[in-house]
């Protein structure tokens, strides 16, 4: 169920290509370009965590767009990483209530730790971090974001060491959480 | 103990899934409606109920619905505002986590009324998780009948849809919202055409928050005239507040409209009061956009009343010693807070959130930001702090959208109720820039 990268011409896999198809129907048949952000969404957890001009293009094509409409799209929205980036991204909240909570110090400790700067990725290629703006969990400060889940109350060197070590035990694989969508049908559930 | 209205089976065992939901009661108001109202009676209702916006404006859900145009053979849309991302604001993801039916429940309803045929909530993209909850949530209710073709044999049909957003502040904005929902940039629109008239696809169109939509159900099924018996004036029902910060009991509390600022912060059913027992400083009341107030003015009025949570008593004073309700995103800072970082730090957000499409806000929330950044560092003049003054002031009005003034507001503010800790930074930059220096003189409260 990997999706096809074969130097010549990029492929979704089938589950993403069959995510696609359902996507499509939530929008009238003249309206398809409203699937773009949720089939970048897509395109990003199928090709390594971000999206390439050629993995834009690719999805250019699937909605028969011209490749300018998802560029100017993927660069307007923080959540597209533009540039290749480690196993796991970290997108540590900096706003206002995760300050005051000690969103500093946690983005301090986790350079020390990763041994990654925010904006860079560790030297054993693990950890990106990502200083983003508010996550919308400021009662549970501070807060970090790796990709569907939230880590929250990362106050204590305990739990950040909890989190780090939970990332580091995964297999990396492309995560291709719509398979567990209940709207799938079965057959593409088991694969 | 007041009332709860929303949340009231929130932590009752699989409330998620259909089965529980609709034993509690769930999905009464569909029935209620579809099977013996007219869709203007159910919005007669909202109407009655004195429901105001949730997520931040205020402005009343039912007068909202009417102006919803009607061209025959036109499709109408209800979008449900799920991009929760002011900050101090955490209210939504944790409704549509632990309570998603009560969400849809709202959206058909809502629907009904608006006589919508397909209808979508639009969720920020971070939370993507929250989405595959509601994605669930729906496939449970159209295999109930409660969406699809011909819902509960009322002739009535609706289809659902959750769309995800990218990661943009701005599209928690109406016409920014509708514009993604379109797979573009969320630039906002300029107004008029309203949405109520040229919305999505440039059709008729609804914009409500996730908590305004979650009210309808209590509404219809108890009646506006009864909802509005809750709260005082026009701050009827409840409300959710979200409250973060130097608290001793961060969290979401429903409460009833009226509850006074002071049992919020201080009682133990609510926020427990101020960590490590320091003191409170001040408070965000509505989210980062609304006016940072000293704690004096917080809980107490200009003219020495009790300050409540309802609309008008946090705006009471206006802009020189009130804010606002907002989204209820309830900020609280103790006594060791630096008020010029931390404005500094909501200046850097409203300028990585500009969309960039007006000059005033594009430019000024670059300029608010650096000179922020420079009076924290204590590389700051005293004309720097009339700088900032100067242009929010002319960021203020000059922007197709409001978050202009979202951006003007804190920076304001802080300088009039926090002038002499700005001043400090410059008079004695070197104590003030050591870690964890905090100044501990009085705030300016008129």
């Amino acid at each position: 169920m990997e999706p096809t990268t074969s130097p010549n011409k990029l492929q979704f896999s089938p589950a993403g290509q069959a995510e696609i198809k359902r996507l499509l129907t939530h929008y009238p048949e003249d309206r398809s370009k409203s699937a773009l952000l949720p089939i970048l969404h897509i395109a990003q957890a199928e090709f390594g965590g971000w999206v390439s001009p050629e993995v834009q293009d690719l999805v250019a094509e699937t909605l028969k767009i011209k490749p300018i409409e998802v560029y100017e799209v993927s660069s307007f929205y923080t959540m597209f990483n533009l540039k290749p980036v480690g196993k796991h991204v970290l997108e540590i909240c900096r706003t206002g209530p995760c300050m005051l909570r000690g969103s500093d110090e946690l983005t301090a400790n986790l350079e020390r730790i990763t041994g990654a700067k925010v904006g860079g990725t560790s030297p054993d290629g693990n950890f990106t971090l990502k200083e983003v703006e508010c996550l919308a969990a400021c009662g549970f400060a501070p807060v970090v974001q790796v990709r569907e889940k939230y880590y929250e109350q990362l106050d204590t060197p305990e739990a950040v060491d909890a989190m780090l070590n939970e990332l580091r035990g995964q297999i990396h694989r492309p995560i291709l959480s719509w398979e567990e969508s209940s709207s799938l049908p079965n057959s593409l559930k088991n694969n | 103990m007041g009332r709860k209205l929303l949340t009231e089976h929130i932590n009752v065992e699989g409330i998620n899934t259909f089965d529980v939901y609709r034993k509690h009661g769930g999905y009464r108001s569909v029935e209620k409606a579809l099977k013996t109202m007219t869709p203007d009676e159910v919005t007669e209702e909202v109407k009655k109920s004195g429901l105001r916006g949730r997520g931040g404006a205020g402005f009343p859900a039912g007068m909202k619905w009417g102006f919803l145009a009607k061209p025959e053979g036109v499709p109408r849309y209800l979008v449900c505002n799920a991009d929760e991302s002011e900050p101090g604001t955490f209210k939504d993801r944790q409704l549509m986590t632990k309570l998603p039916h009560l969400l849809i429940e709202g959206m058909i309803t809502g629907s009904y009324a608006l006589g919508a045929r397909t209808s979508y909530i639009y969720i920020r993209g971070e939370l993507l998780y929250v989405l595959r909850i509601l994605e669930k949530a729906i496939a449970e209710a159209y295999a109930a009948g409660f969406l699809g073709e011909n819902i509960l044999g009322s002739g009535y049909s609706l289809d659902l849809h959750v769309h995800p957003g990218g990661g943009a502040y701005i599209c928690g904005e109406e016409t920014a919202l509708l514009e993604s929902l379109e797979g573009k940039r969320g630039n906002p629109r300029n107004k008029p055409p309203f949405p109520a008239v040229q919305g999505l696809y440039a059709r008729p169109t609804v914009v409500n928050n996730v908590e305004t939509i979650a009210a309808v159900p209590v509404i219809v099924n108890e009646g506006g005239d009864e909802y509005a018996k809750i709260g005082i004036g026009k701050s009827t029902g409840t409300k959710l507040i979200s409250a973060c910060g130097h608290l001793n009991k961060p969290g979401i509390y429903e409460i009833e409209l009226g509850l006074p600022v002071e049992e919020f912060i201080y009682s133990d059913e609510y926020c427990g009061g101020i960590w490590k027992g320091r003191d409170l400083k001040a408070v965000v009341a509505g989210g980062s956009s609304v006016p940072i107030l000293p704690k004096e003015l917080i809980l107490k009025t200009a003219a020495g009343e009790n300050r409540l949570m309802t609309y008008e008593s946090l705006s009471d004073g206006g802009f020189v010693t009130g804010t606002m309700l907002g989204s209820g995103g309830f900020i609280a800072m103790d006594e060791t807070t630096c008020i010029v970082k931390n404005t500094w730090n909501f200046s850097r957000f409203y300028h990585h959130e500009s969309c960039g499409q007006c000059s005033p806000c594009r430019e000024g929330t670059g300029w608010m930001e650096k000179v922020l950044h420079r009076l924290e560092h204590g590389h700051g003049s005293m004309h720097d702090i009339d700088l900032l003054v100067s242009v929010a002031k002319q960021i203020e009005g000059n922007t197709i959208c409001p978050l202009g003034e979202a951006a003007a507001w804190p920076v304001a503010a802080a300088v009039r109720h926090f002038r002499h800790e700005f001043e400090w930074h410059v008079t004695n930059p070197k104590e003030a820039t050591a870690p964890g220096a905090a100044y501990r003189g009085a705030a300016v409260l008129a």
